[in-house]
């Protein structure tokens, strides 16, 4: 167990170096570096900028120093505004994390809602429909999902207001995101409990008379969710990147629309510096799904 | 024959007289024929044919694949329209709806091809729009398949046959490739080479395909061959153990001969399926790119960047998003479909 952690831990670590690096030499990569000399700051500026961002330093101290900063908590600076990256994230992280935490409890429980009902309902109609509305979704882009969304229900319906800015309200896209990582845990569910329940220790618990529920939720569905939860840790990192598309058609200030506005207007060290976040969160969700992941289960191999 | 010989009662010799002399004569045709093995000797690939045109879903798929990749290839003939031709006063137009200066050339008796799809803001007829969006979204998406492939047969086949610490070695660099948000880098990298790439390619073939195009497929090969590599891997070490691997090393076969008379014909089935499944997966990465504005340049249209042009005008104009946005869900719809059937046909240990 200990040797497993600290495998996992080195893992993540070298994740996060291989990114960081990534990350590093392609801001390097950019011609005119992070300050674009067309903003026409007075060479005064530039050389204070220059050397509070080390960039008259060789590339390997430059690559030492902005991890440093990373690790401090500094972000840099916006290219569009001027504004202090950490501001930036820092106000809108917790509307994403809001809508994406949300969407990801929407998509486990309906999911295993879902996938249980079809394993159980196994050929009948209520399997068929589920597998039927799954597939369709499976072949739908987020993109398109939160268009159409917002189409019908704010523009044809008018049952939820479009465009409100830093809105509260998040039903639209909440349903927008959990529909895919939903599909997925549809299925995963389903073929899982399939699997468990066909195992002999269902039979037995049949055999003993232990009431239909029970043999289904605690016998049955207890053992259906450890693939379920490995997922978890995927799901947040797909989650967060498909917040990006569905923050912007729902115009909610969060980091994923602050990214997509970074890339449109060639904010490098914006687009960056949220990369290096995001990246965090997820690698770090990663980790503790695969921890998390062994504590439940003992019978995993070590590998 | 002589019958009338007398054998000795417990004689070992050969008793003649059980013996007829028609059993020596040659076969007749009938005969001939009766020896015959009833049903035709079947091939791994035919016997999967046949299991996947027996699956309705599958081949429904494939007509509306080759219904699609037909109307992809004919229609740039067909209708007289550019993607990029701007026609003046005929911006907005609904579906088979004619522009002034065109109900005037119809009454003057000539023929004016309809648009299908009706025209954009700027006045292109929308149908070769979407029609070389699909084409766009398809090409990429097979050839990022391809490539993908490539890569991951490559590296998968050399890791798996080596084994021991080349293979260790191999698959962490594997580990930590998967490990990475892969849609975070694609995003930056797009960014980053659209800017690097670009003087570079000025002029060349290279630019026609737009640099946006390029760092798609760049960043493709760097990241999302892992789990193909991982794949074969896996196949060929549980391949390799098997004695035909062992007689074909003991004649002295080489090892590039082995892999690829003996292994990777082995795991076929599972290339095939996966690369199947990476095109649509692919065409998804493709369009979610060209939403957010890093897709094809311009005039060219892509099914992703379509969509996101049409979300401007989404009160007035939803069809514009309608037409995009079903060509996507069609053609992946059908590509999945088709991946599953083959998974079924080709692959019936796998089949959930």
């Amino acid at each position: 167990m200990g040797k497993y952690v600290v495998k996992r831990v080195l893992l993540a670590i070298l994740t996060i170096f291989v990114i960081s690096v990534i990350t590093f030499f392609a801001m390097n990569a950019i011609p005119g570096g992070p300050f674009n000399k067309e903003k026409a700051t007075s060479p005064a500026t530039q050389a204070a900028l220059e050397a509070r961002y080390n960039l008259d330093k060789p590339v390997p101290v430059q690559y030492v120093l902005y991890m440093k900063r990373l690790f401090q908590g500094d972000l840099g600076v916006s290219l569009k505004n001027g504004r202090e990256i950490k501001d930036i994230v820092g106000e809108s992280f917790p509307i994403s994390a809001q809508i994406g935490l949300t969407a990801a409890l929407v998509a486990i429980v309906l999911g295993l809602i879902l996938g249980s009902t079809a394993a159980l309902m196994r050929n009948r109609w209520p399997d068929r429909v589920i597998v039927f509305l799954i597939t369709l979704i499976t072949a739908m882009p987020s993109f398109v999902m939160a268009t159409l969304l917002l189409y019908f229900f704010c523009m044809k319906l008018g049952w939820v207001p479009a465009f409100t800015a830093g809105s509260n309200n998040i039903v639209l896209p909440v349903i927008a995101l959990s529909f895919s990582p939903m599909a997925y845990i549809t299925r995963l569910t389903k073929t899982s409990m399939l699997d468990a329940l066909g195992q002999d220790y269902i039979r037995t618990a049949r055999a003993k008379g232990v009431a239909q529920l029970k043999v289904i939720f605690v016998h049955g569905l207890r053992n259906a969710l450890i693939p379920v939860i490995t997922y978890v840790g995927p799901m947040i990192g797909g989650i967060l990147t498909g917040s990006m598309v569905v923050e912007s058609i729902f115009n909610i200030g969060g980091l994923g629309s602050k990214f997509v506005s970074g890339i449109t207007n060639r904010d490098y060290t914006m687009i960056m510096a949220t990369t290096m976040f995001l990246a965090f969160i997820m690698v770090f969700a990663n980790l503790v799904t695969d921890i998390v992941y062994k504590i439940i289960d003992p019978r995993i191999k070590l590998d | 024959m002589a019958k009338d010989l007398k054998r000795a009662p417990f004689s070992a010799q050969v008793d003649l007289s059980k013996f007829h002399m028609e059993d020596f004569d040659q076969a007749t045709e009938e005969e001939k024929r009766q020896q015959e093995v009833m049903g035709e000797s079947t091939t791994f690939f035919k016997d999967g044919m046949r299991r996947l045109r027996r699956n309705p879903l599958a081949m429904g798929s494939i007509v509306v694949l080759i219904l699609i990749i037909a109307v992809c290839l004919l229609a740039p003939k067909i209708v007289p329209y550019g993607y990029a031709d701007i026609m003046k006063g005929s911006n907005n137009l609904g579906p088979f709806e004619y522009s002034a200066a065109e109900l005037a050339k119809i009454d003057a008796g000539e023929e004016v091809f309809p648009h299908i799809f009706g025209t954009d803001s700027l006045g292109r007829d929308y149908f070769i729009r979407v029609v070389y969006g699909a084409r766009v979204s398809l090409g990429v998406g097979i050839f990022a398949s391809l490539l993908v492939l490539i890569i991951g047969l490559l590296y998968g086949s050399i890791s798996g046959y080596m084994g021991g610490r080349v293979d260790m070695y191999m698959m962490r660099v594997v580990d930590i490739i998967y490990s990475l948000p892969d849609m975070l880098l694609i995003i930056l990298l797009a960014v980053v080479l659209n800017e690097t790439l670009a003087p570079k390619i000025q002029g060349t073939v290279l630019a026609k395909l737009g640099v946006n195009m390029i760092s798609l497929f760049i960043v493709f090969g760097l990241l999302y061959w892992v789990s193909m590599a991982r794949l074969i891997r896996g196949q060929i070490l549980t391949i390799k153990q098997n004695e035909y691997v062992l007689a074909a090393k003991c004649i002295g076969t080489s090892t590039p001969r082995i892999i690829r008379r003996h292994i990777l014909p082995n795991c076929l089935s599972v290339i095939i399926i996966t690369t199947a499944l990476q095109i649509p997966s692919a065409i998804f990465t493709e369009s979610y790119l060209a939403f957010v504005g890093l897709g094809v340049s311009a005039p060219m249209p892509s099914l992703g960047s379509l969509a996101n042009e049409a979300r401007g005008g989404l009160q007035t104009y939803p069809l514009r998003l309608f037409f995009p946005a079903l060509t996507i869900c069609l053609i992946v719809l059908a590509l999945n479909l088709l991946g599953d059937g083959l998974r079924d046909a080709f692959d019936p240990k796998l089949s959930r």
